[in-house]
């Protein structure tokens, strides 16, 4: 194509001023992007610098480790295991289904907990680590880690999670952690920041509920520099956060784990007290269950099984169930009629088998009646009808007063969940709970531990520390925490006089070291480890007259359900008081038969640390002493080892 | 001036051609592929791979390919620019129909040894074209209304194609460097005042287009526009491109935070760091002095461009030499504003320096035209 050379010329000088106009803005274009990166870069830069800090540096908590539980001796009861989960994040599976198949290959995944995660997977962000699978052995761990390289998006994970060795020896006791809850976050004013990282396990009932300010420890804090999706690329610096502080409890493991073991098979409660210290020595509730079970979140049907039981495992019967204590009573009558003056060691009360009050007759358990009665033979006989004639002659007020003195009525600042205040009842108190005035019969059937007064198992051992030694010996449970040592509950001189003292020690000698005492069948023979004690039989409800029309006259006759409730205690040795030992069998029956046998046992194991020798045992019981101690070796996991104990 | 009219005695031959090189050009382009090769080293942490690597071989291609190309002497090229548009468009037409599906955009064909993006292709040819076209035609039509429509088809067609695709930053790429091919040609200025009209009405139709059937973008497109025009709507969301963009360059400060010091991009902040916003990346980690030197590297290339067209007296040579700049200028203005909020988020990458194969080649391919033009021009 051939054009004219004006033409070529026009052209020239047409491109050159069109391509400098161009050139000429785009070079102010360039200028205005200068000036913008001048304002932003410049000008800004404070700002944006703040805004990056912000994305990049993100504070996380350190967790603390959980303080330790250990008994007296140092043995384990709550510690910290390792425990090993599988999580996955989806973006890096993948093919999330193909994944989660393989993974199933190589360990067991349940389902509920699958289905979850499925979910999780589906609904979160796709950089979520989402857990697939909580609590996994080690064996598994180590599958899913040697078969990494086929598993994308699948990371395994160590945490520590709280582990209870002894199972459900502690359970009622120690109690279990578990995941902060919503209602638990209502209940405290100023939550901890560790109490809203999800998940976070805290004390739910018990010691761990109760001293959890002192278990939980302060949370550290990392700075760490974390990427768009959350993943910790490296850590900027920490502040070091205080480990939980460990908590040493005055329970004797072996002795708690023999009592639990001893009173298996039966809806009872057993607390066990050092004399001089008011150290808790065993404090037991049967049937138990197991606290690890709540800490990994306990199914709907164990749940149910252990609401549906009539047997009650759930609540600690040794401090939060109150029984009325029966004979076992009589000794804070008798001290209250003593002390008032109203009785002297020689004196004695006629007993007919009953005795009438505004024309109504009061019975004696034994209907054809004791005759004459000292305060010696009405202990160790139990006689009801003595203890009618003191409530008649001291007045409730000052058997009550007698009651609070002695431990029961109280509530004891121990760190358990709801510790049992029980009731040792006034005219006061009737009117102001029932609206109903005070009346004569009230007292009577106080005096015998019947009617309104009301104990609990360890204000039952409480009071026998206090009367075999004479001073407001209080219970303690924590022996140490972070290795200082709590006070003792040794307490002060309760100013009774020693010689009423005296009087009603004697007769619980006599209650189980004489031929006619109620537990004379549950004696020591042992010299230097005689028992002094007291049974109790507290009735749930009367025989109706229509029972006793069908032929039931005596309690095993009834339903369990409608039995009543066999109680002991006692104090041992006799003349040097150590332990002061209290055992319910709710149901159980009479307290010498059901209660007694139990109670001497684990006087016995306290006083001696082991199994007793059988030559501890009057002759005739040896032979099922030892078979009973056989099997309840075999029953007791020997200590420290658990099968689910991995640390 | 026509090359028939000249003598082709004066034209180097052989290997002296490379003397003729415009080496200030080649050098330049090197060192702002450096820069790039730089950043996306620092992006992968301070590793080679995977972008800096790939990056360098794929350029070692792109400057044999610039050699290549260079070596031919302009006027075939000029002969081949109808059937290089009309190959071009061709391919556009296929990815129609045999486009592999990514990204939700319809614009690759794989040919097996490399993925081919006919829409970069167009670019290119697109500017070749719209010379070659104006070299032929006589002066005194330019601003004919036929002759000036014909070349409005020229753009339009492939841009209604890029649209279908979708892709909305090739299609405004096209449509602005054909207008300014047309501008630079000398179409009278009326005619511009009717194309701003047109776009306007394209725009406006676009969004009016929006929820109905016959909606011409995506949902995904909108949704960009939306949050460029507010960002804060969405931060976590689609706002979320240009709000991180923002902090990452703006955080740089004045001589920013050092070499591989840049804690957004390497910590995955930023979205397509290695790609579209590795800009960001030289703003966070060497500041305003880093990206202030980077956008001054491109303006000499456009000085050096410019200039390279004034001194030639060929039409085709120094309407496709301004053309390819324009082209050019256009990649790098539209990916800046973009990552620095002014202009809304499209897939343009900073040339020479983002990560990306078809972008890079094409383009060393069109500077390879423009070296062409400049060792066969009229001496």
């Amino acid at each position: 194509m051939k054009h004219p050379l004006r033409d070529t010329a026009e052209s020239q000088r047409r491109i050159t001023r069109r391509g400098l106009i161009l050139g000429g803005g785009q070079i102010g274009f360039m200028g205005l992007l200068a000036l913008r990166m001048r304002y932003m870069q410049v000008e800004q830069a404070d700002e944006f610098r703040l805004l990056a800090e912000e994305n990049r540096i993100s504070i996380r908590l350190i967790t603390p480790a959980r303080g330790r539980i250990f008994d007296r001796n140092g043995a384990v009861i709550a510690q910290n295991s390792p425990s090993y989960r599988i999580n996955m994040v989806r973006e890096q599976a993948g093919d999330v289904d193909n994944i989660i198949a393989r993974l199933a290959r190589l360990v067991e995944l349940d389902a509920d907990e699958l289905e979850r995660a499925r979910r999780e997977l589906r609904d979160l962000r796709g950089d979520t680590e989402v857990t697939i699978a909580d609590r996994v052995s080690w064996e598994d761990i180590s599958r899913v880690a040697v078969n990494a390289p086929a598993l994308p998006g699948v990371t395994p994970e160590v945490g520590l999670s709280r582990h209870y060795p002894a199972g459900a020896d502690y359970a009622h006791i120690v109690g279990y952690v578990g995941p902060v809850s919503d209602r638990d976050l209502e209940n405290i004013d100023a939550p901890d920041q560790l109490l809203l990282i999800p998940r976070f396990q805290i004390g739910k009932i018990g010691v761990e509920a109760k001293l959890e300010d002192v278990l939980r420890g302060k949370a550290g804090t990392k700075r760490v520099e974390v990427n768009a999706s959350g993943r910790v690329m490296r850590e900027l610096d920490r502040q070091e956060g205080q480990a939980g502080a460990d908590v040493q409890l005055t329970l004797d493991n072996e002795l708690q784990s023999y009592v639990h073991a001893r009173l298996a098979g039966e809806s009872a409660a057993a607390v066990v007290i050092d004399c001089e210290t008011g150290d808790l020595l065993a404090c037991a509730s049967t049937p138990g269950f197991d606290p690890n079970l709540f800490v990994r979140g306990i199914s709907v049907a164990d749940y149910k099984a252990l609401l549906d039981n009539e047997f009650r495992p759930l609540p600690n019967k040794a401090v939060q169930g109150v029984y009325p204590p029966g004979s076992t009573f009589k000794m804070v009558t008798a001290l209250a009629a003593l002390e008032d003056g109203q009785l002297d060691a020689g004196d004695t009360v006629p007993c007919r088998g009953f005795i009438k009050v505004s024309n109504r007759r009061f019975h004696c358990w034994k209907r054809a009646g004791h005759g004459n009665v000292n305060l010696l033979r009405s202990l160790r006989e139990s006689c009801d009808v003595f203890y009618y004639e003191m409530a008649l002659r001291t007045g409730i007020e000052k058997i009550s007063a007698m009651a609070r003195r002695l431990g029961l009525g109280q509530v004891y600042d121990l760190p358990m969940t709801s510790v049992a205040k029980g009731l040792a009842p006034t005219k006061e108190w009737k009117e102001a709970a029932k609206g109903e005035e005070w009346v004569i019969g009230d007292s009577v059937n106080s005096a015998i531990g019947q009617g309104f007064v009301l104990a609990s198992p360890l204000q039952l051992a409480v009071m026998i520390a206090r009367i075999s030694t004479g001073r407001s010996v209080m219970p303690r449970l924590v022996k140490s925490i972070d290795g200082i040592e709590q006070p003792l509950g040794t307490g002060e001189d309760m100013g009774l006089n020693p010689n009423n003292l005296q009087q009603v020690r004697n007769a619980m000698f006599e209650v189980s070291n004489n031929r006619r005492g109620t537990a004379y069948r549950s004696r020591i023979i042992e010299d230097a480890y005689r028992m002094a004690g007291k049974t109790g039989t507290s009735q749930v409800r009367n025989i109706t007259a229509a029972e006793r029309a069908r032929g039931v006259t005596q309690n095993s006759d009834l339903p369990w359900e409608r039995r009543d409730h066999a109680l002991f205690v006692d104090f041992a040795p006799f003349d040097n008081p150590r332990v002061a030992v209290a055992v319910v069998v709710e149901h159980g029956g009479g307290g010498s038969v059901a209660a007694a046998p139990i109670a001497r046992d684990i006087t016995l194991q306290a006083l001696y640390g082991e199994d007793p020798p059988l030559d501890a045992y009057p002759a005739a019981d040896r032979d099922s002493i030892r078979e009973q101690q056989e099997k309840l070796r075999r029953d007791r996991p020997a200590s420290g080892t658990d099968e689910n104990d991995r640390a | 001036m026509s090359y028939l009219e000249y003598s082709v005695k004066s034209i180097p031959t052989g290997l002296r051609k490379i003397l003729y090189l415009n080496w200030p050009l080649t050098i330049l382009l090197i060192a702002v592929a450096s820069v790039g090769f730089l950043m996306l080293y620092s992006v992968a942490g301070g590793s080679f791979t995977p972008w800096a690597e790939p990056q360098m071989k794929r350029f070692a291609l792109g400057l044999f390919l610039m050699l290549s190309v260079a070596m031919v002497p302009i006027w075939f090229w000029r002969n081949m620019a109808v059937l290089a548009y009309g190959s071009a468009l061709l391919l556009l037409m296929l990815v129609d129909r045999l486009g592999s599906e990514r990204m939700g955009a319809q614009r690759w064909i794989d040919l097996g040894f490399m993925v081919l993006q006919p829409s970069e292709l167009m670019k290119i040819t697109l500017v070749m074209l719209l010379a070659a076209y104006y070299d032929w035609l006589p002066l005194n039509r330019t601003s004919k209304p036929f002759w000036v429509l014909l070349p409005v088809i020229f753009i339009l067609i492939p841009v209604a194609l890029v649209i279908r695709q979708p892709d909305l930053g090739t299609a405004i790429l096209l449509l602005t460097s054909g207008a300014l091919l047309m501008f630079l040609a000398g179409v009278h200025w009326a005619y511009f005042a009717s194309v701003f009209a047109a776009v306007a009405g394209l725009v406006t139709t676009v969004f009016k287009s929006r929820g109905t059937d016959w909606q011409m973008i995506k949902d995904y497109q909108f949704r960009r526009i939306d949050t460029f025009l507010d960002p804060s709507s969405d931060p976590l969301g689609a706002g979320y491109h240009i709000t991180q963009s923002k902090i990452s360059l703006g955080s740089g400060g004045w001589s920013g935070r050092g070499f591989m010091q840049g804690t957004q991009s390497r910590l995955n902040f930023l979205p397509e760091k290695h790609t579209d916003f590795i800009f960001t990346t030289l703003a966070e980690e060497f500041g305003f002095v880093g990206a202030f030197s980077l956008l001054c590297l491109y303006a000499l290339i456009i000085v050096f461009c410019i200039s390279a067209a004034m001194s030639n007296r060929d039409r085709f040579s120094s309407l496709l030499i301004l053309g390819i700049a324009a082209t050019f200028f256009l990649f790098f203005a539209v990916n800046m504003s973009m990552v620095m909020g002014l202009a809304p988020v499209v897939g343009v990458p900073l040339p020479l320096v983002s990560y990306g194969g078809s972008a890079m080649l094409v383009l060393l391919i069109g500077f390879g035209l423009v070296q062409s033009a400049h060792i066969h021009k009229p001496r």
